[in-house]
C-alpha cells in the first residue's frame, strides 16, 4: 500500500464514519431516553435512500402507504385511549400530531412525486417522509410497552426490524438503488484527490451534530429530553410526558437515520436489506461510547469507518467480521473496568 | 393426571413415523431440532433473564464441526465429533459470556448479534469449510451399529434427545443451582446475599444453552447430510428467540410449543403468502414481526401458561424426612461477634458514614437507629457487602469483611433480609426458603441435571421446611411466596435468612409497612430466636418496636455515632432527643 492508496482509504473511511456517526448518535439518544435498543435504525436508513431513489424516478414511494397506515393506527389508538381514560380534551392535539401531520406529509410526497423536483427538494421530501415514520412507530409499537424491561423492548425492536425489512422488500423490490452524487467536483491537494462528495458528507454530518448540540444545550425540548434520559421518574414529576419525550426522540432519531440514508445513497448501492449491517456498525460505535456518551460514540463510529475501509483493502471477504470483532476488545475493556454490581432493572 | 398427558404425548411421538406421511416427518424432525435450541433460550431468557440472538451460530458450530471432521476423517465416529463440537462451543460461549455477562443485560444480546453475523461470514468465506456453497456428503449416524439412513430413523434419535434435554432442564430448574438461576432474574442483590456467584452462574447457563444448540446442529448436519452458512445466520438466531418467547419462556414446554407453532406458521405463510400477494419474497417476516409485537404488548408469557391451564395442576411434592444439614460452629458467650472499627463511606463529597465504631455481642439484639438520612442503610450495606468500604474495618468473629463480595460475606455467616421484600416470583415459600440454604449444599449443574442430587436436595428441603415451621408459616409451605400478605412475606425472608444458618442476622427495617398485630408477632419471633442464641442487628425506624425488643441501641446522625446504650437510657439521652425532635 502506498501513500496515495492509504489516503484514499482514509478518505473513504472518514466519509463512511461520518455517516455511521449520525447513526451512533441516534442509537445512543434513543437508548438514553427510552431504553429502546433501536435495531430498526437500519431500515430507516434504507427507507431514506430508497424513498429518494423512487422520487428520482418520479414515482410515489411505497412508504407513503406505510405512513398512511401507521398514522391511521396511531390515530385509532389515541381515540381509544381518550375514550378509555376520558381525556377527550387532549385528543385534538394528539390527532394533529399523529394523524394530521403525517397524512399531510404523505399527501405532499404523493402529489409532488411525479414532478421530479430538484434534488435538494427531493432530499427534503424523503427525509420528511421517513422522519414522520419515527414517532408513529414509537406510538404504535413501543409506547404501550414503555415500562417493560430493556430485554422486552429489545425483542420488540428486533420484531420491528423484521417487519420493516419485509415491508421494504414489498415497497422497493429486491433490486438495489443508487442515488446521484450531490456534486461531481473534486479537488487536488498535492498528490491526493479529494472528492467534493466526501467533503459534503463530512460537512453535512458535522452540521447535523452541531445542530443537535444546540438543540440539547439551548432549547426547552432538548433539555426536557436530557432530563428524561437522566431520570425518567423525576422528569415525569416535573411535567415532561414520557410519551411526548419518546415521540420526540424517535422523530430526531428517524431524521438522523434518514439523513444517513440520503448521504450513503451516492456512495454504495442500497438494497432493501442493507440497513441491518449499516445499523450494526452504528451500534459498534455506540457500544464504544458505552451506549451513553455522544462524543465517544461519534468517535467510535469514525473508528469503525476507518477500520472497515482498511480491512476491505487487506481482507475484503472478512471486513464485516473484522468490524464486528472490534466490539470484543471494547466490551472486554468495559467489562473489566465497570463494577459488576450494576443492578438489572 | 399430568403424567398421563405426558404419556399420551410420548405415545403419539412414538407412533408418528408409522402413520404420518414423509412431509410431516420432515416437519417434526425440524420441530425437534428447533425445540432443543429454544429450550436453551427458555433457561437463558425466561428463567435467567439474559438473552442471545446468536444461538443459530452455536448450531452452526456443532453442524460445521461434525461436517468437517466426518468428511476429512471418515474413520472417526460422528459421536466423537459431537464431543469435539461441544468442546469448541463451550469454549466460545465461555469467552463471550465472560466478556459480556459481567455487565448490564443488554450487552450480551448485542454481542451475540455481532457474533451471529460474524460466524456467518466466516463460514461463507473459509475455503476449507466449503465457502458459501457449503459441504455435502456427510455420513449418516449409527446407533449401536444401526445406521440412521432415512428421516424416519433419525426421527427417533432427535426426539429422544429432545425428551432427554427436557428432562435434564426440568431437573435443573428444580434443584439447588436451578433456584439460584431463577433468583437471578429478580436482581442480583438477593441471590448474591445468599452466596450465589451470579457472574459465574450466568456464564454457566449461557454455556448450557449454547451446548444444547450445538447438539441440535450436530443432529442437523447428519439429518441433512449437507451444510451451508444460510441456516446459521442472524435471522435464524432471531427466529429461535421468537420460538422461546411465543411458546412461553417461563417453562420448558414453552420451547416445544413455540418451535411447533413457529415452524407450522412459517410453513403455512410460505405456501400461502405468495398466492395472496402475487409476489415471491421473504414476506412471512412481516407477519412474524407484527405478531411478536402484538404478543409482547398483550402477554409477555407466551402461549404455554394458557395451554397449561387446560391441564390438571400438579400436586406439590411432599417434604420427606432427611438427615439434618451440617451446621456452623458457633462461638459461645457474649464475646463480640461483629466489630465495626472507624468505618467510613464516601459518595463523592458526601460522607454518609463517618468513622463509625461499634460492636455486636453474641446472642444480643442490637438496634441501629437514627433520623432519616443518618446513614443507617449505608452502614447496613457496608456490613452486607452491598457497598464497598471507603475506610476502616469490619470483622466477623475476627475475620475481615471489608473488600469482600456479598456472596463471600454470606459464606462467613451473615444472613440478611431486605427493606423491599425480595422473594422470587413464581416460586413457592419452600423453594424461596431453600434458596437461603444455597451455601449448605454442593450440587452443581451437571449433578442436578442428571438427578444425582436427590439425597442432598431432600436434606435442603427438610431444613427449609423446618425453618418455615420455626417462624410459624408451616401452613403456607407450598403457597406461592408472592401471594402472601406483606407481613408474612417478611417472615418468609427471615426464614430464608435462617436457612443459611447464619451467625449474625441482619434485618433491614423489618417492621416497615406491618400492622400492629404483625409487629407483635415479629417481635415475639425475634425474641424466641435470641433465646436460641441468635445474634441480630436491626435497622429500624419504628421506635416502639425497637425500644421493646432490643438489648442495646446505636444511634446515628449525619453518619456519626450519637449515642450507644440500653433503650431506656437512650430514651432519656438529651442529645438523642434533640436529634429527633429538635431543641427541647
Amino acid at each position: 500500500m502506498d501513500f496515495s492508496i492509504a489516503v484514499l482509504l482514509a478518505q473513504d473511511g472518514v466519509t463512511n464514519g461520518a455517516i455511521y456517526a449520525l447513526l451512533s448518535l441516534a442509537l445512543v439518544l434513543v437508548f438514553a431516553v427510552t431504553r429502546v435498543i433501536f435495531v430498526p435504525a437500519g431500515e430507516f436508513v434504507t427507507y431514506g435512500t430508497l424513498t429518494l431513489a423512487s422520487l428520482q424516478l418520479g414515482k410515489s414511494p411505497g412508504t407513503v402507504g406505510l405512513l398512511v397506515g401507521l398514522a391511521g393506527l396511531a390515530g385509532a389508538m389515541e381515540v381509544y385511549a381518550a375514550a378509555r381514560e376520558r381525556t377527550w380534551h387532549r385528543l385534538p392535539r394528539r390527532l394533529a400530531i399523529y394523524l394530521l401531520v403525517p397524512l399531510s406529509i404523505a399527501a405532499l410526497v404523493h402529489l409532488l412525486a411525479p414532478l421530479t423536483l430538484a434534488l435538494p427538494l427531493q432530499i427534503l421530501l424523503s427525509v420528511a417522509m421517513v422522519t414522520a415514520l419515527g414517532p408513529l412507530l414509537y406510538r404504535v409499537a413501543y409506547q404501550p410497552l414503555a415500562e417493560a424491561s430493556v430485554l422486552v423492548l429489545l425483542i420488540v425492536s428486533v420484531a420491528v426490524h423484521l417487519a420493516m425489512l419485509g415491508l421494504g422488500l414489498w415497497y422497493f423490490g429486491a433490486e438495489g438503488s443508487r442515488t446521484p452524487a450531490f456534486t461531481s467536483a473534486s479537488y487536488r491537494v498535492g498528490d491526493v484527490q479529494i472528492s467534493g462528495q466526501s467533503l459534503l458528507v463530512l460537512l453535512f454530518s458535522l452540521l447535523v451534530i452541531a445542530a443537535l448540540y444546540v438543540f440539547f444545550g439551548r432549547t426547552l425540548y432538548g433539555k426536557a429530553l436530557r432530563a428524561t434520559a437522566l431520570n425518567r421518574v423525576g422528569a415525569r414529576l416535573v411535567g415532561i410526558s414520557p410519551g411526548l419525550a419518546g415521540s420526540l426522540t424517535f422523530t430526531l432519531a428517524a431524521s438522523l437515520c434518514a439523513f444517513s440514508g440520503v448521504l450513503i445513497g451516492p456512495i454504495t448501492t442500497v438494497y432493501y436489506d442493507s440497513g441491518f449491517l449499516v445499523s450494526l456498525k452504528g451500534f459498534v460505535g455506540a457500544i464504544i461510547g458505552g451506549m451513553s456518551s455522544y462524543p465517544m460514540a461519534a468517535a467510535g463510529a469514525f473508528l469503525v469507518g476507518l477500520l472497515e475501509s482498511y480491512s476491505s483493502f487487506w481482507a475484503s471477504a472478512f471486513k464485516e467480521v473484522i468490524v464486528f470483532t472490534l466490539i470484543i476488545p471494547v466490551l472486554l475493556w468495559r467489562s473489566l473496568t465497570t463494577h459488576h454490581h450494576e443492578e438489572e432493572e | 393426571m399430568r403424567r398421563a398427558v405426558l404419556l399420551v404425548f410420548i405415545a403419539a411421538l412414538l407412533a408418528a413415523p408409522a402413520a404420518a406421511p414423509a412431509f410431516w416427518i420432515t416437519l417434526l424432525n425440524y420441530v425437534g431440532l428447533y425445540s432443543i435450541v429454544a429450550l436453551g433460550l427458555v433457561l437463558l431468557t425466561g428463567v435467567a433473564g439474559q438473552t442471545s440472538f446468536g444461538q443459530a451460530a452455536f448450531v452452526g458450530l456443532g453442524a460445521y464441526t461434525t461436517a468437517y471432521l466426518s468428511l476429512n476423517y471418515p474413520a472417526v465416529s460422528p459421536w466423537l465429533n459431537l464431543v469435539v463440537g461441544m468442546a469448541i462451543t463451550g469454549f466460545v460461549a465461555l469467552a463471550i459470556g465472560f466478556i459480556t455477562l459481567r455487565m448490564k443485560g443488554h450487552y450480551l444480546p448485542l454481542a451475540t448479534i455481532a457474533w451471529g453475523i460474524s460466524i456467518f461470514y466466516v463460514f461463507g468465506n473459509l475455503d476449507f469449510l466449503g465457502g458459501h456453497t457449503g459441504m455435502s456428503g456427510i455420513a449418516s449416524l449409527s446407533v449401536f451399529g444401526w445406521e440412521l439412513r432415512s428421516e424416519r430413523h433419525i426421527y427417533y434419535l432427535i426426539w429422544l434427545i429432545v425428551m432427554a434435554s427436557l428432562w435434564t432442564t426440568n431437573n435443573l430448574l428444580d434443584s439447588r443451582p436451578g433456584r439460584a438461576v431463577r433468583a437471578l432474574k429478580g436482581g442480583l442483590e438477593m441471590a448474591e446475599a445468599f452466596g450465589v456467584d451470579a457472574g459465574r452462574l450466568k456464564i454457566v447457563v449461557f454455556i448450557y444453552a449454547a451446548l444444547l444448540a450445538c447438539i441440535s446442529g450436530w443432529l442437523y448436519a447428519h439429518l441433512q447430510r449437507f451444510v451451508n452458512p444460510t441456516p446459521f445466520g442472524i435471522n435464524q438466531g432471531i427466529e429461535y428467540l421468537f420460538m422461546a418467547v411465543v411458546g412461553g419462556a417461563g417453562s420448558v414446554w414453552g420451547a416445544v410449543v413455540g418451535a411447533t407453532l413457529i415452524t407450522l406458521l412459517k410453513q403455512l405463510l410460505q405456501s400461502w403468502l405468495p398466492h395472496l400477494l402475487g409476489r415471491e419474497g421473504n414476506f412471512e417476516v412481516v407477519v412474524f414481526g407484527i405478531l411478536m409485537i402484538l404478543l409482547l404488548q398483550r402477554t409477555r408469557d407466551g402461549v404455554w401458561p394458557w395451554l397449561s391451564r387446560l391441564l390438571p395442576g400438579a400436586a406439590p411434592r411432599a417434604v420427606s424426612a432427611a438427615a439434618a444439614l451440617p451446621g456452623r460452629a458457633r462461638p459461645h458467650g457474649m464475646a463480640p461477634l461483629l466489630v465495626v472499627e472507624r468505618a467510613r463511606k464516601e459518595f463523592g463529597g458526601l460522607v454518609a458514614v463517618d468513622e463509625l465504631s461499634f460492636e455486636i455481642r453474641g446472642g444480643e439484639i442490637l438496634g441501629l437507629i437514627g433520623p432519616n438520612g443518618a446513614g443507617k442503610t449505608t452502614m447496613f450495606n457496608l456490613i452486607s457487602g452491598a457497598l464497598p468500604l471507603s475506610g476502616g474495618s469490619i470483622t466477623l468473629s475476627g475475620r475481615q469483611i471489608g473488600g469482600r463480595e456479598p456472596f463471600q460475606i454470606a459464606e462467613l455467616g451473615i444472613g440478611r433480609t431486605f427493606q423491599h421484600v425480595k422473594l422470587v416470583a413464581g416460586m413457592s415459600v419452600l423453594d424461596n426458603v431453600a434458596l437461603g440454604a444455597y451455601l449448605r449444599g454442593h450440587a452443581g449443574v451437571t449433578r442436578a441435571a442428571l438427578r444425582l442430587d436427590r439425597r442432598e436436595e431432600a436434606r435442603v428441603r427438610a431444613e427449609a421446611a423446618a425453618q418455615i415451621a420455626r417462624v410459624g408459616l408451616a401452613d403456607s409451605l407450598h403457597a406461592t411466596a408472592r401471594s402472601l400478605p406483606l407481613g408474612r412475606q417478611r417472615i418468609v425472608e427471615i426464614a430464608r435468612a435462617l436457612a443459611a444458618d447464619p451467625l449474625l442476622l441482619l434485618l433491614d427495617e423489618p417492621a416497615a409497612g406491618l400492622r400492629f398485630l404483625e409487629k407483635e408477632q415479629l417481635a415475639a419471633l425475634l425474641r424466641s430466636l435470641r433465646e436460641k442464641g441468635m445474634t441480630i442487628l436491626l435497622v429500624e425506624h419504628d421506635m416502639d418496636f425497637v425500644m421493646g425488643l432490643t438489648d442495646r441501641l446505636v444511634v446515628m446522625d449525619f453518619g456519626q455515632k450519637l449515642a450507644e446504650g440500653r433503650p431506656a437510657d437512650i430514651q432519656r439521652n438529651p442529645v438523642v432527643l434533640e436529634a429527633y425532635l429538635g431543641a427541647v
